[in-house]
């Protein structure tokens, strides 16, 4: 599921990387620990993935092992998305 | 007394007692103290002296807490930067400041590496979290090396009268001012708020709030001073996490600024935690509403609720006792211990209560000056009743009641307070015109729920250039602190001018 990441990549370095100085965004990389997002973009990026990608992030859901990298937040959509898929099954 | 001699009769009272708890760890007000004594001992070494100044570009970390101590005790001026400064403003401090020295991080080697380049005051540069070593060794230190050998510190003749800190604050002119502030002015600070707050022994304090914003560094410093338990978070982010190091953690005190109340209060599983150790919540920076303080007080009726009024030129003025709030909910309440507060109209009258006027503040906690600009400070400092004593004219307008309570009516000058942040608007219209085709720009303060105000930007940009909002806002994310960043860009023909010329901002929103 490259697309994902990517998709969530290209919204972060559109919303709030700056310029070509800045150092290249790893997948890796944590968002609060590299400053890359702030505490109100934090929110921002969960309106984000929402809208995206049709979950309902849960409060106990805002922590940073669901959101403080591309992969934290890769693996996160995955799993939620794989959980609406689970529930359609069964509903049908 | 100094400062920092709060820690020090601390760390004799209560060694063994935990002083910080971050990122997990805990750490004894000996470890603090004694880790504060060797990073000196680095300084000296590298030749940081008696009124140096010492920046700290960190995030709210152990290391920040050690290097504001181990700057004190050598008798340099600590000047705490938000870890969300940008490479022209960190540079434009540096030199402002003509920093000696600059404590920060790996982590943002991005932003500091240029800075850095540009400035030639900083001798010695200590950074955490790695080790720094190949090129321009002499500069470089790495922080776990400073910290871990015990080079002897040489103990410097500081007096109070010394200066302890410069904070930098936004100011109307757009260029950041560097507020110099005394050991006497911090230590009155200390003194009056945790007297009438009484933070006490057996209190653990959460700190969510940056300590380069002087509501953060108090909590380290006032905690110091009782010997209270500090817990320190890097920033709200992930409201669940902070949550759960409050229950686990048993946190008695949670200073915040609205927006964070209103991040807490929008938690769908708030009653799932056990806060009933909260004994006070304190708010700054930006007036509650009516509707959060009774959200907040159903929330948590066991816990007193402060709401105060200060600004960096002197820390804190006001707080209205908890028994008031169902009386004058609106108030900022009247001023603190061992301080004088009064309203003047436009000639520096004194005004009687039940006027409206600015605040004028008289106190051993008013601020030195702006650091190297005497005209800005002239417009703030001005005589006082005795002879030879400077008053600090606050610049925001307020409101008295019959019995001298303080209401906020508005800041003189057109400062936006965002996040409870203040953000100058000619900075942020400094960074637009940075933006090649910018002819004008002109940026307010719109309503916000979240934020208070937001930042909104008008721009005129010249014909044939293309940008979207987006390009606008991702350039001003490079020269500018995220909380100062527009969040909405208009692109309009024209800006509204007076017949002067000026920007007229009244019709703008």
């Amino acid at each position: 599921m490259q697309s994902i990441k990517h998709e969530v990549k290209q919204y972060v370095l559109d919303n709030f990387i700056m310029g070509a100085s800045s150092q290249e965004l790893q997948d890796d990389d944590s968002f609060m620990a590299g400053h890359f997002i702030d505490s109100t973009g934090i929110l921002e990026l969960i309106s984000f993935l929402e809208q995206t990608f049709g979950i309902k992030v849960e409060d106990e859901e805002m922590v940073p092992d669901n959101l403080d990298s591309l992969n934290c937040i890769e693996h996160y959509v995955q799993r939620k998305l794989a959980v609406f898929a689970g529930r359609a099954r069964k509903e049908r | 007394m100094l400062l920092h001699q709060f820690l020090e009769q601390t760390a004799r009272r209560l060694p063994d007692q935990v002083a910080l708890v971050c990122r997990g760890t805990s750490y004894t007000y000996r470890q603090i103290d004694e880790a504060a004594a060797r990073l000196g001992a680095a300084m000296q070494h590298r030749g940081v002296r008696r009124g140096d100044r010492v920046a700290i570009f960190l995030d709210n970390s152990v290391e920040s807490v050690v290097s504001v101590y181990g700057t004190l005790k050598i008798g340099a001026v600590f000047m705490p930067v938000n870890a969300l400064t940008k490479t022209d403003k960190l540079a434009y401090m540096l030199n402002d400041a003509r920093a000696a020295c600059l404590v920060t991080h790996t982590a943002l080697r991005g932003i500091w590496d240029e800075a850095l380049a540009r400035s030639p005051s900083v001798r010695a540069c200590i950074v955490v979290g790695g080790e720094i070593g190949e090129s321009g060794a002499d500069r470089f230190l790495s922080y776990r090396q400073a910290t871990a050998t015990g080079g002897m510190m040489r103990i410097e003749p500081a007096i109070d009268q010394d200066l302890a800190s410069i904070i930098y604050t936004s100011g109307t002119t757009g260029d950041p001012k560097g507020v110099m502030l005394t050991h006497l002015n911090m230590v009155t600070a200390v003194n009056s708020v945790s007297g009438y707050l009484g933070y006490r022994e057996d209190d653990v304090i959460l700190c969510v709030l940056p300590l380069a914003f002087s509501y953060g560094l108090y909590q380290v410093l006032i905690g110091f001073k009782v010997g209270a338990k500090v817990v320190l978070e890097q920033n709200f982010a992930f409201p669940v996490q902070v949550l759960e190091v409050m229950q686990r953690e048993r946190v008695t005190v949670l200073p915040g600024v609205p927006t964070i109340f209103t991040l807490l209060m929008a938690m769908k599983t708030l009653s799932q935690y056990d806060l009933r150790p909260l004994r006070m919540i304190t708010n700054t920076a930006a007036a509650l509403s009516e509707e959060h303080i009774r959200q907040l007080r159903g929330l948590f009726p066991q816990t007193a609720l402060y709401s105060m009024y200060g600004l960096t030129e002197c820390k804190r003025v006001t707080y209205l006792p908890p028994d008031q709030l169902e009386v004058r909910p609106t108030s900022v309440g009247r001023g603190m211990p061992n301080q004088e507060v009064w309203l003047v109209d436009e000639l520096g009258r004194r005004l009687p209560n039940g006027s409206t006027g600015e605040l004028v503040i008289r106190g051993s906690h008013v601020m030195r000056g702006y650091w190297g600009k005497p005209a800005e400070t002239a417009e703030r400092l001005k005589p006082g009743p005795i002879p030879g004593e400077m008053v600090l004219y606050s610049g925001d307008i307020f409101h008295t009641d019959s019995e001298g309570y303080l209401y906020f009516v508005a800041r003189k000058g057109d400062i936006i307070k965002s996040r409870g942040e203040k953000v100058s608007p000619r900075e942020v219209e400094n960074a637009l015109h940075s933006l090649p085709g910018v002819l004008e720009a002109a940026v307010v303060g719109v309503p916000d729920a979240m934020l208070g105000q937001a930042v909104k930007a008008f721009v005129v940009i010249k014909s044939g250039q293309r940008y979207s909002d987006k390009d606008v806002i991702k350039h001003c994310l490079t020269k500018l602190e995220n909380f100062m960043v527009p969040k909405y860009v208009e692109f309009v023909d024209s800006i509204p001018k007076t017949d002067t010329g000026k920007i007229k901002k009244t019709g703008l929103a």
